[in-house]
C-alpha cells in the first residue's frame, strides 16, 4: 500500500510538472476528467477496498469458541482476567495469552473512554463505559509486547501502559502465584 | 447571453469621478473609531475576519512550537502534563474554530460580492454580528489559557472525560460555551453566503455560468448549514449535563458517550470539506489565470463539488472505526470514505488538464499552488489508507494520523489560502509586492512543513500515540521527533516571513495598475484598491467580465451611483439571474456590536455559573433582537426604480421574495437540522444506550391535555399570521395580527405549564431529552411571538399596504416551523409512552 501510494504520488506530480514545464498542448476535457479523474481513481479504489474488506473479514471477532480474556480499563491502568489452570485469574498491568491461537479481548471501562492497543499485535479497540467491545488478536510466537492506551484519557494518559506476555501453550507460565493480585 | 430579450440597454455614460464620490459617501465606513464599531461593509468585515484569523493562526502556531519543543526529547521537562494537555487541545481548537473557518468566512465575505458583481453581501449587519461574536468568543477562549483553565480534553472533547465527574473545572465549559458563541458567526456566514450567491449575482448571470468560486462557496455554505447544527446541539446538551446535571452522556442514567461522538463527527467530517472546498475554489480561480486558458471541465468540477457535499455527510463514522460498531456498517462507511477521493481526483486532474492546455507562468501564487499539489496529493492518499479498516485499526490515534491530517489541512487549506492571499493582495492593498521575500517565505514553509510531518508518518507506524507528553521508554522515537521539531521551527520562520512580506507590500509596494494578473473575472473589473461600493454601476449581460471595467466605472451598467443616498443592491432570480427588485441595505450601525455584547454577557454568565442572573441577559438579547427589525419596513409605496433604460424594478418592501425571506428559509434549514439531530439523539439513546427502558414516567392525562391545548392555540396563531398577511390592506389585518400574538402568547403560557408537569430531567436521559424538546419549542415560540409583535407594529404604524407586507411572511414561516416541530415532539413522546 505504501509503495502504491508512492507511485500514485509520483505519477500525479509528474503530470503536474510536465503540464507546467512544457508549453501549451491540446488538452481534451474528457480525457482528464473522465479517464483520469473517474476511471483511474475508481479502479485503484476498487482494488484497495476489495483487499481491505477481505483482510478485515479475517480480523473480525466471531463466535467460534476462541479463547476469551477480559480487559477492564480505568484511569490510569488495566485489569485483565484470563483463564488459568484453576479458573479465571485476575492480573493488573500484565496480560497472558498463548501463542499461535486467536483470542478475543472483551473490553470495558470503569470511567472514561480508553483504547486497547498493542502495536506489534495489530489494531486497536476502544474501551467505552457502558459498552462491551470484543476485539480479536493473535500472537504468532512467544515473547513480551508493550501495550498502551491509545485514546486520550486525562493526566495519566501517557503512562497508561501494560504488557502482553505471549507464552508457549505447551508450557504455560506459573503466573498464578507470582504476578497475580487478589 | 446576447439574445435580444435578455439584453439590457446601457445607461448614458457619466463622469467616473463624480459617481465615485457619490457612492463612496454612502458606502464607506464612518471616520475614526466609530468606523471600527459601526462598519457593516462586506469589504471591511471580510478583511477583519481574515486579519483576525491570521492573528489566531499565529497564536495557534506558537502553541504548536511549544508542543514540538516538549516532544523534541523523550523526557521533555519543558511543560508539565496538565499544561501540555491544555496546549494541544487549544492548538487544535484554535486552528479549526478560530483560524480555518473564520478565514474562509472572511475570504468569501470579502470576495463573493466582487466576483459575482454585487455591491455587498445579502445581510451586512449579520456579517458584522458574526465578526463580533467570533472576536469576543475567541478572546474568551484565549484568555482561559492565560488563567490556566484552558480546555484540556482534546479538541474533540470526548465524554465522559469532558463530563463534570472527570473534568470538574470550568476548562470544558470554556470550550463548549466559547466555541458555541463563535459558531454563531459560522451559521450567520452560511446563511449570508447562500443567499448572496443565489440572489445577488450580476444581472443575467445564470447559476450555470457563474464563476466556479461561487459554486465552491455555495457547497461550503450548504455543508456549514447542515454540519454545524449537530455540533451546536452536542455542545448545548453537554453543557446542560455539566451545568444542571441532565444526563445525556452518562451511562448510569440512560445516556451514552457514543452520542457525543456521533454528533461531534456528524459535524467534524464535513468540517474537513468545509475547509477544503473554498481552498479548491481559490485553486480553480487562480490556475486558469496563470495558465492563460479557461478552466477545463467546468461541468465536471461542479458535479464533483455536489458529489463532495453529498458524500461528506456519509463519512462521519470513519472517525469511530475503533469504537466497536457493527460489521456491515464498517464496510459501508469504509467504502464511502474511499469513494470521497473520486470527486477530489476529478478536480485534481481537471486542474492538471488546464495547466496542460496552457502555458503556466510560475508567479508567486502559482508556487503556493505547486506546494498544494505536492502536499495534498500525499495527504489524500494516506487518507485513503486510513479509510481501510484494518489499517485504520493500526494507525488510529497515532502520529500517523497527526501527519495525515496536517498534510490534508496544510496542503488542502493553508497553501491554497496563501496562494489566494498573494493573488488578491494587489486588490486589497492596491500595491505590488516587494520582490524575493515571498519566494523565500514559500520555500521555508514548504521545506519546514515536510521536514516536520513527512517522517511523522514513520513515527506513527513505529507506534507513537497522539497526545502523550513524554516517552521515556521509547528512545527509538527520539530522533524522528527531533527532526520534526526542527522542521517546525523552520516552518514558523517561513510564516513569519510571509507576514513580513504582506506588511512590506502594504507599506512600501509600488502602486499596482488595474488587473495586474490580466484575470478574466469580475472581481478585477474595479479600481485598486477595491472601492467601498465595488462597482459604480452593476454588471449585466455583455458587461460581466474584467473587460467591462471602464463602462462600469462610467455608470453604463445597472443602478449607477447612489442618487437616493442609500445603499442599493440589485436582487436577481436564484436560477436565471433575471433582475427581480432593488434591495435597500442598512448603513453603518453599532447594533451588531451591541447584540454581540449582550450575547457575550449571556455566555459569560453561564461560564461563571451565575444561572440566576442569566434571565437578565436573555431579556437584553430579546431587546437587541427587537431593535434589528426597526430598520425594516416602509410607510409608503415607492415608485419603481429605473435600473437601466427600459428596466424598472420595485423596492424590496413591495415584493414578497425578499432577501430576508430567502435568509429565513435558509436559517430554518439549519434549525431543522438541529432539530433532526435532536430526534436522532432520542432515537439513538432509546435503541443503543444501556439502562433503558427509563423509569415509569409521571406524565398523565393532565400533561396530554395541556400539550393538546398548546398545539391548538399554536395552530390558531399560525392561521392568524396567515390572515394578517392576506388581509393586510384591510382594517382587519391588524386585528388578525393581534389575535395571532395573543394566541402565541397563550401557547407559551401553556408550554410553561407543561414544564411544571414534566418528570425531573435529572432522573433519566429520557426525561432530560423531553425537557430539551420542550425547551426547543419554547425558544421558537418566543421568536415567533417577537415576529408577531413586529407584524402587529407594522400593521398599526402603517408599514403594511396592498404591496407592502411587513414582517408577516417571515412570521408565518417561523410560526409554521414552531407548530410543525412541536407536533413532532409531542408525537415522539406519545410513541415513547405507548411503546
Amino acid at each position: 500500500m505504501l509503495i502504491g501510494s508512492g507511485l500514485i504520488t509520483v505519477l500525479v506530480l509528474a503530470l503536474a510538472g510536465l503540464a507546467v514545464w512544457r508549453g501549451p498542448r491540446p488538452s481534451d476535457e474528457r480525457r482528464w476528467t473522465i479517464w483520469w479523474g473517474l476511471g483511474f481513481s475508481m479502479s485503484v479504489l476498487a482494488v484497495l477496498l476489495a483487499f481491505a474488506l477481505w483482510a478485515g473479514e479475517r480480523m473480525i471477532a466471531r463466535d467460534d469458541g476462541a479463547l476469551q480474556v477480559q480487559a477492564e480499563a480505568q484511569q490510569w491502568g488495566w485489569r485483565f482476567v484470563q483463564p488459568g489452570p484453576s479458573g479465571p485469574v485476575e492480573t493488573e498491568g500484565v496480560l497472558y495469552v498463548p501463542a499461535g491461537q486467536p483470542f478475543d479481548i472483551v473490553l470495558t471501562s470503569r470511567d472514561v473512554i480508553h483504547s486497547f492497543w498493542v502495536p506489534q499485535l495489530g489494531g486497536k479497540m476502544d474501551a467505552i463505559p457502558g459498552h462491551r467491545n470484543v476485539h480479536r488478536l493473535m500472537a504468532d510466537a512467544p515473547g513480551t509486547h508493550e501495550g498502551l492506551c491509545a485514546e486520550f484519557c486525562g493526566i495519566g494518559h501517557a503512562a497508561m501502559r501494560f504488557e502482553v506476555v505471549v507464552y508457549d501453550p505447551a508450557a504455560p507460565p506459573p503466573f498464578v502465584s507470582a504476578e497475580s493480585l487478589p | 447571453m446576447t439574445e435580444d430579450q435578455h439584453a439590457i440597454a446601457p445607461n448614458p455614460p457619466r463622469k467616473a469621478l463624480l459617481l465615485h464620490r457619490q457612492l463612496d459617501r454612502v458606502w464607506s465606513d464612518l471616520p475614526g473609531w466609530r468606523g471600527t464599531v459601526c462598519s457593516v461593509n462586506h469589504g471591511t468585515i471580510g478583511l477583519r475576519f481574515m486579519a483576525t484569523s491570521f492573528a489566531f493562526f499565529a497564536i495557534g502556531g506558537v502553541l504548536a512550537m511549544l508542543i514540538r519543543a516538549q516532544l523534541a526529547t523523550r523526557d521533555g521537562a519543558f511543560l508539565d502534563t496538565q499544561l501540555y494537555n491544555q496546549i494541544f487541545t487549544m492548538h487544535g481548537s484554535i486552528m479549526m474554530f478560530l483560524f480555518a473557518i473564520p478565514m474562509l468566512e472572511g475570504l468569501s465575505m470579502w470576495l463573493l460580492p466582487k466576483i459575482l458583481g454585487a455591491r455587498d453581501m445579502a445581510f451586512p449587519r449579520l456579517g458584522a454580528l458574526g465578526y463580533w461574536c467570533y472576536l469576543f468568543g475567541g478572546i474568551i477562549i484565549l484568555s482561559s489559557l492565560l488563567f490556566g483553565v484552558a480546555p484540556d480534553g482534546g479538541w474533540f472533547m470526548y465524554v465522559p472525560l469532558s463530563g463534570k465527574t472527570y473534568s470538574p473545572g470550568i476548562n470544558a465549559d470554556v470550550w463548549l460555551l466559547g466555541v458555541t458563541f463563535v459558531e454563531i458567526s459560522a451559521v450567520a456566514a452560511a446563511v449570508e453566503i447562500i443567499v448572496t450567491i443565489l440572489r445577488l449575482r450580476a444581472a443575467g448571470m445564470a447559476l450555470t455560468r457563474m464563476p466556479l468560486m461561487g459554486w465552491y462557496m455555495l457547497g461550503t455554505a450548504a455543508m456549514m448549514l447542515v454540519g454545524f447544527p449537530p455540533l451546536i446541539l452536542g455542545s448545548i446538551l453537554l453543557e446542560l449535563e455539566r451545568a444542571f446535571d441532565w444526563p445525556f452522556f452518562e451511562v448510569m442514567r440512560g445516556g451514552s458517550p457514543m452520542l457525543w461522538q456521533h454528533l461531534f463527527w456528524l459535524f467534524g467530517h464535513p468540517e474537513v470539506y468545509i475547509i477544503f472546498l473554498p481552498a479548491a475554489g481559490v485553486l480553480s480561480t487562480i490556475i486558469p489565470v496563470f495558465a492563460r486558458v479557461p478552466i477545463l471541465g467546468y461541468g465536471a468540477i461542479v458535479a464533483a463539488i455536489l458529489g463532495l457535499v453529498f458524500l461528506s455527510f456519509g463519512l462521519w463514522v470513519h472517525h469511530m472505526f475503533t469504537v466497536g460498531i457493527p460489521h456491515m456498517a464498517l464496510a459501508f462507511f469504509s467504502a464511502a470514505s474511499a469513494l470521497v477521493a473520486v470527486p477530489t481526483s476529478v478536480q485534481i486532474f481537471a486542474w492538471i488538464g488546464t495547466m496542460w492546455a496552457g502555458r503556466v507562468e510560475l508567479r508567486l501564487p502559482m508556487l503556493h499552488v505547486a506546494g498544494f499539489f505536492l502536499t495534498f496529493v500525499m495527504g489524500g492518499l494516506t487518507g485513503v489508507m486510513l479509510a481501510m479498516v484494518p489499517f485504520n485499526w493500526q494507525a488510529h490515534d497515532t502520529h500517523f494520523v497527526v501527519a495525515h491530517l496536517h498534510y490534508v489541512l496544510v496542503g488542502g487549506f493553508v497553501f491554497p489560502i496563501l496562494a489566494g492571499i498573494t493573488y488578491w493582495m494587489p486588490m486589497i492593498s492596491g500595491r505590488f509586492r516587494v520582490r524575493a521575500l515571498g519566494e523565500t517565505a514559500f520555500w521555508l514553509i514548504l521545506v519546514g512543513f515536510h521536514g516536520t510531518f513527512f517522517l511523522m508518518h514513520l513515527t506513527g507506524l513505529l507506534g507513537m500515540p497522539r497526545r502523550i507528553d513524554r516517552y521515556p521508554d521509547n528512545p527509538e522515537w527520539e530522533w524522528l521527533n527531533l527532526i520534526s521539531s526542527i522542521g517546525g521551527m523552520v516552518m514558523a520562520m517561513g510564516f513569519a516571513l510571509f507576514v513580513l512580506d504582506i506588511a512590506m507590500q502594504w507599506l512600501f509596494g509600488r502602486r499596482s495598475h488595474r488587473n495586474p494578473w490580466r484575470a478574466p473575472t469580475l472581481d478585477w473589473a474595479m479600481a485598486l484598491p477595491a472601492p467601498s461600493y465595488n462597482f459604480a454601476s452593476l454588471p449585466g449581460p455583455g458587461r460581466d467580465d474584467a473587460g467591462a471595467i471602464l463602462p462600469l466605472a462610467r455608470g453604463e451598467g445597472l443602478l449607477p451611483g447612489a442618487p437616493r443616498n442609500r445603499r442599493e443592491v440589485l436582487v436577481t432570480d436564484a436560477g436565471t439571474g433575471r433582475p427581480s427588485h432593488v434591495a435597500v441595505m442598512p448603513g453603518n450601525t453599532a447594533l451588531p456590536i451591541w447584540t454581540a455584547m449582550v450575547l457575550g454577557s449571556f455566555f459569560l454568565l453561564m461560564l461563571a455559573g451565575l444561572y440566576v442572573v442569566t434571565p437578565l441577559a436573555i431579556a437584553a438579547i430579546l431587546w437587541a433582537g427587537w431593535q434589528w427589525g426597526g430598520f425594516m419596513g416602509s410607510r409608503a409605496d415607492a415608485p419603481a426604480i429605473q435600473a437601466a433604460p427600459g428596466l424598472s424594478l420595485p423596492e424590496h418592501w413591495q415584493v414578497r421574495q425578499t432577501l430576508a425571506y430567502s435568509g429565513t428559509v435558509t436559517l430554518l434549514v439549519a434549525d431543522g437540522t438541529l432539530y433532526a439531530s435532536l430526534l436522532f439523539g432520542v432515537g439513538f439513546l432509546t435503541v443503543i444506550a444501556p439502562n433503558w427502558p427509563a423509569p415509569v414516567s409521571g406524565l398523565g392525562l393532565g400533561a396530554l391535555l395541556t400539550a393538546g391545548a398548546a398545539l391548538s392555540v399554536m395552530t390558531v396563531a399560525t392561521l392568524a399570521a396567515r390572515l394578517a398577511e392576506t388581509r393586510r390592506a384591510t382594517p382587519s389585518g391588524a386585528g388578525f395580527a393581534l389575535a395571532g400574538v395573543l394566541a402565541a402568547g397563550l401557547a407559551l403560557v401553556l408550554l410553561g405549564g407543561l414544564a411544571m408537569l414534566l418528570d425531573d430531567p435529572r432522573r433519566h436521559a429520557r426525561d432530560a431529552l423531553r425537557a430539551v424538546l420542550l425547551g426547543y419549542s419554547v425558544f421558537h415560540g418566543v421568536v415567533a411571538l417577537m415576529l408577531g409583535l413586529r407584524s402587529l407594529c407594522d400593521a398599526r404604524q402603517g408599514r403594511t399596504g396592498s404591496q407592502r407586507r411587513g414582517a408577516a411572511p417571515v412570521w408565518q414561516l417561523f410560526q409554521t416551523f414552531w407548530l410543525t416541530t412541536s407536533v413532532l415532539s409531542l408525537g415522539v413522546i406519545a410513541v415513547q409512552e405507548i411503546g
